[in-house]
């Protein structure tokens, strides 16, 4: 197993964490309008991720060539570079950014930005906090998702303790793939968990995400027995586990928690290249191809007919 | 929609705007005999007269409502007392590119024999415009403010339920009472409110005569007709126009149409703004509709097929056209009448009733340009109207928009109102708050913030010209803070708001005293017990409002100045004001920086949104409080109906990227594009403005239909409306954007950084995401209809 296939271990919080997205009025991660905020980092290696900027835990630079003016700024901002690096490219990192963000805070037309700032428990929950009349009105609240939020657990923890002290309903959007100890810890503190349940094959899994799948389903039966309110979400990828055995299995599995459950589909969608373009790495992995609409109402049928409440978002959620 | 309906909507949208030249002869032939030979209401209600008594009537098949303001459906009369068109203005009517209206080429000829010589220099517009200083000419022609009443009478007001209760006769009763209140007195001021009320009288009268010719023209029609159902039909029309308006209605059919002949009567007198509008049409309703169900005389069928013929009417009536520039470039000719549901009953309890619902499914059903409607919204309106409304919403026509009842009456009452009042009152026109049959609440013109930033910038000389417009505030290159920029615009602001104000006077002058409105007067308290004008005081409240334009980019300017000038202090004023003066040309960087680097309004970044309050507070104090001609307060109103795009266009370059001549924001929206963090925290960013103590304000919010399916999307849109509300927002309309609008992103995406879609099962921006996921949810949206 390498590194990022370890269940996360705890590296603390001291300087804070880096989120690299807080998506204002969110209406597809748990109830009401919400606000997501996206924790850097992640243990998976999923072959159709469409969020390369969430897995490494650090600072990156990514770069929209589209929107260059070629001015020159970030080469004479780059400590590093002498004025000699690229301008732009995806090869424009000879290997000695240190991820400064200097070359991102002089580029005028945010054809340079840096993702994931680091940030602290208090002031980045005071800044969720800015939309409660909207979560007020609609019964939402504040949703962690990553990367895998809880490769910072306890970061996260504070961050779940805050908002609950400020009364914000919270969710965390987990592939389950952390220790009991930890997902219990984080369980307790959080009101939904949205819960990843992408394969019940371990070969399938590993082969797809990089990792086991037994901590993670071993983990939602416990949180289910616990009592956890879960939402378990099936990410619908055609090719990986969509073949009808799966399906009957998933929904066997599902059933047979102890409580019950609503079930989502999500439709795997292609919408990452440009991102891995843009992080100069390359990828996806594979290319997979989204579901038909067809393909997902039969999928959502199927698991409907092992009497699932199966939602499709976009649907009473 | 019944086919009855169906048939009359059919006609009502292939019916062809054209200019009828009938009531100008009319009035023309009136003024000949008799100006000169009465005061003045009285020759404006003999002419009222005149007109009711002699024009063209029209009585179309299948129609239930009857009477038109011209001799057929979407024939529109001009007006010639206020401005008369000229040969010219006449032709560009005719074959402009936009909205056209039909002018015969012998009725021009008539026009410029009979019409056009007589008014020659008496227009009241003329009239006026030779009254105003020189200083008023200069702003108004430099694009600091516009002019409301300079083609159109001041009207802007709305029905309270007062018709429902009493007809003209009842209402001439009290003028009598009145009348003998004057007593034998015979001073100037007291003979002036004897003629005002003899006015009021023979107004009363003439749309009771209007009226009765209807009744004897249906009379004649079923004599002739000879299929049954339909003579039944036109016999009871005949009995309805016999009965109102000169008598309170019986039922939901009378309730109708004696709205519609108060709503003709008050669009011939006068071209006033926004028409005439019922208001709080289904609290008016209401009981006339329970009472049908109740003794078995209406059925929800029957009544919604009355609503539907009603709704059609207003739609065969366009905007009186104007003259001029105006003539060649509007292509508006929608009249803003706008109905309100919802909302408040005047002891504070929920409006929404059965005619609610009935009035929702029309509006969803026939989808009309004209009535205008909105929701009211109040902490007290029922889940269940709110989510149904958001249904109608959803399907993209633009309406009906929301406001919150709440706010309104929070606003009225701020501004002097009785509670009571302030709660059988609501919005009209686009967002302004009103006291339906209270007040006159007139709106003067749009004024231009940011054209003001404009002239802080070069000392108060436009840069357009090269003329100094304004006072010397300073050379922007010596300004050492933001401070000093914001303190000369507020100079400046100050300076025009004055200008605008004196020149107000003299519009306002003008129409009490040569365009009194008899007719509307009947209908607005407080007129008949204090035997004036609603031109010239007599509701029982007394506004006049200043609109505010461009507060998004006036506020982004300011917030770009300081955090590159003083802040950053990479930029001078001196280099600042010479990359606006190039329009950018060789400062394609800076002009980056300036759009992408720079906190913005619309954020929730309280670094901009702080600025934008400042704003918002000094204009304010410039305009509220400040006394009008017609013994009422002057206060301010923030939108921009399309004023944005004009007041763009004679302003260059701004400090926050904005290149010369662009739009500017519209309304208290940020600036196109400059909103990143989507709708809630556009949301709280625009309640930081203290809308409480305005007239109204006008957000829009941009979403793609993708966003709003299924239950989830009514869910999002109550979340964000009540959220909103719950912050003292005033108004919101949901904009379902277009796949032509998503192209449009796709070609300008600076403009359009704000627009979020619905991706697949998550949401993002749409200029954030990739050209093939673009084309394919473009693909959607152009399939997944409106």
């Amino acid at each position: 197993m390498s590194d990022a296939a370890r269940p996360a271990a705890d590296p603390g919080h001291a300087h804070g964490v880096a989120v690299f997205n807080i998506q204002r009025c969110s209406v597809h991660d748990g109830p009401g309008i919400r606000t997501t905020v996206f924790l850097k980092g992640c243990p998976l290696r999923c072959d159709w991720c469409h969020n390369p900027e969430s897995l490494d835990g650090e600072p990156e630079v990514a770069i929209s060539g589209e929107r260059c003016i070629a001015c020159g700024a970030c080469v004479d901002a780059c400590p590093e570079s002498g004025g000699v690096r690229p301008a732009r490219g995806p090869d424009w990192d000879d290997g000695t950014c240190r991820r400064c963000g200097a070359c991102a805070e002089a580029c005028p037309g945010e054809a340079r930005e840096l993702i994931g700032e680091p940030r602290a428990v208090a002031e980045l929950v005071a800044e969720l906090e800015r939309d409660r009349p909207f979560f007020d009105a609609s019964g939402g609240g504040v949703t962690f998702s990553g990367g895998e939020p809880l490769c910072h657990p306890s970061f996260l923890a504070a961050c779940l303790e805050a908002c609950r002290e400020r009364g914000l309903h919270t969710a965390v959007d987990t592939s389950g793939f952390a220790p009991a100890r930890v997902m219990r810890e984080i369980a307790r503190r959080a009101d939904v968990l949205l819960y990843d349940l992408k394969h019940l094959d371990p070969e399938a899994h590993r082969r797809h995400t990089g990792v086991d799948n037994a901590v993670i389903l071993d983990n939602l039966r416990e949180l289910s027995a616990g009592g956890a309110e879960l939402w378990i979400r099936f990410p619908l990828v055609p090719g990986f586990n969509d073949d009808p055995d799966h399906l009957d299995a998933l929904a066997a599995f599902v059933g047979s928690l102890p409580g019950r459950h609503p079930v989502f589909v999500l439709p795997y969608h292609a919408a990452g290249a440009d991102k891995w373009r843009r992080l100069g790495k390359p990828g996806p992995p594979v290319e997979h191809r989204p579901p038909t609409d067809a393909e997902l109402a039969a999928v959502a049928e199927r698991l409907r007919s092992h009497d699932l409440d199966v939602r499709l978002t976009g649907d009473d959620v | 929609m019944s086919d009855r309906v169906a048939r009359l909507r059919g006609a009502s949208l292939a019916a062809e705007p054209s200019i009828s030249i009938e009531r100008a002869l009319l009035l023309t032939e009136l003024y000949r005999a008799d100006q000169g030979r009465w005061p003045a209401p009285l020759l404006r209600a003999r002419a009222f007269h005149h007109l009711c008594a002699r024009k063209t009537l029209y009585l179309g098949p299948d129609e239930l409502i009857v009477g038109e303001r011209g001799p057929a459906p979407k024939a529109t009369p001009t007006y010639p007392e206020i401005t008369c068109h000229s040969v010219a203005d006449l032709e560009i009517l005719g074959s402009r590119p936009l909205t056209s209206y039909r002018v015969a080429a012998a009725d021009i000829e008539r026009y410029a024999a009979e019409v056009i010589p007589y008014w020659r220099g008496r227009t009241l517009r003329e009239c006026a415009l030779a009254e105003l200083p020189a200083e008023w000419h200069a702003a108004y022609s430099a694009g600091v403010f516009t002019e409301f009443m300079e083609q159109r009478a001041p009207g802007h007001t709305v029905a309270d339920g007062k018709i429902y209760r009493a007809g003209m006769v009842d209402l001439q009763r009290d003028i009598d009472l009145a009348l003998a209140r004057l007593g034998e007195a015979d001073d100037p001021a007291t003979r002036a409110r004897r003629d005002q009320l003899r006015a009021m009288r023979l107004a009363a009268d003439a749309a009771i005569v209007f009226a009765r010719r209807h009744a004897e023209l249906a009379r004649r029609l079923a004599k002739a007709e000879t299929e049954p159902v339909r003579r039944s039909e036109l016999e009871r029309i005949a009995e309805v126009c016999d009965r109102v308006p000169a008598h309170p209605p019986r039922d939901f059919h009378e309730a109708l149409q004696a709205y519609w002949f108060v709503h003709l009567g008050v669009i011939t007198e006068l071209n006033g703004w926004d028409a005439f509008n019922p208001g709080h049409l289904d609290q008016h309703l209401g009981p006339f509709y329970e009472r049908g169900l109740a003794d078995g005389s209406l059925t929800r069928e029957r009544a919604k097929e009355l609503l539907g013929c009603f709704f059609v009417k207003f739609n065969n009536h366009p905007a009186p056209p104007k003259v001029g520039v105006t003539a060649a470039e509007s292509g508006t000719y929608t009249d803003f009448a706008n109905i309100n549901l919802g909302g408040l009953t005047r002891d504070g309890r929920d409006g929404v009733n059965e005619v609610s619902f009935l009035l929702l499914e029309v509006i969803d059903e026939l989808h009309l340009l004209q009535p205008s409607n909105n929701i009211q919204v109040s902490a007290a309106t029922p889940e269940p109207f709110l989510r149904a409304a958001l249904g109608v919403v959803r399907k993209g026509y633009g309406f009906p928009s929301l406001f919150n009842a709440d706010a309104v009456v929070a606003e009225l009452v701020a501004q002097g109102k009785t509670v009571e009042d302030a709660r059988e009152g609501g919005t009209s026109g686009c967002v302004e708050a009103g006291a339906f049959g209270k007040e006159a609440y007139i709106l003067t013109g749009y004024f231009n913030l940011p054209k003001l930033l404009e002239l802080a910038l070069h000392d108060g000389v436009d840069p357009r010209t090269g003329d100094r417009l304004g006072p010397r505030t300073g050379d922007p290159a010596g300004f050492g803070s933001l401070d000093e920029v914001f303190a000369a615009w507020r100079a400046q602001v100050d300076h025009f708001v004055g200008v605008k104000i004196r020149g107000n006077h003299v519009w306002e002058r003008a129409y009490a005293e040569t365009a009194p409105a008899p007719f509307l007067s009947l209908l607005i308290d407080d007129c008949i017990a204090t035997g004036r004008d609603y031109n010239a005081g007599g509701a029982r409240y007394n506004t006049s409002y200043i609109q505010g334009v461009g507060i998004g980019s006036l506020t982004d300017s300011l917030s770009a100045i300081g955090e590159h000038v003083f802040t950053g202090r990479r930029l001078t004023m001196a280099e600042l004001v010479a990359a606006l003066d190039a329009d950018f040309a060789g400062h394609e960087p800076l002009r980056r920086r300036l759009l992408d680097r720079t906190p913005k309004y619309g954020n929730d970044d309280d670094r901009a949104d702080d600025l934008m309050v400042r704003c918002f507070e000094a204009f304010h104090a410039a305009v509220d409080g400040r006394p009008n001609g017609r013994g009422g307060t002057y206060h301010v109103d923030m939108l921009p109906t399309t004023c944005h795009v004009y007041f763009g266009s004679v302003i260059g370059a701004l400090p926050d990227g904005r290149r010369a001549g662009r739009p500017l924001s519209e309304g208290i929206s940020p600036v196109q594009g400059a909103d990143r963090k989507g709708p809630t925290a556009v949301f709280r960013s625009a309640a930081k403005m203290d809308h409480l103590r305005t007239g109204g304000t006008l957000l829009n919010q941009k979403l793609t239909p993708g966003l709003l399916e299924g239950e989830g999307g009514i869910d999002l849109l109550a979340g964000l409306v009540r959220g909103y509300f719950g912050l003292a927002g005033h108004h919101v309309q949901f904009n379902v954007v277009s796949a032509d609008t998503l192209r449009a992103a796709q070609a300008d995406p600076d403009a359009h950084r704000g627009l979020i879609v619905r991706v697949a099962g998550y949401s993002d921006y749409f200029c954030d995401i990739s050209r093939e996921l673009q084309d394919e949810i473009i693909e959607r949206t152009e399939h997944g209809g409106g």
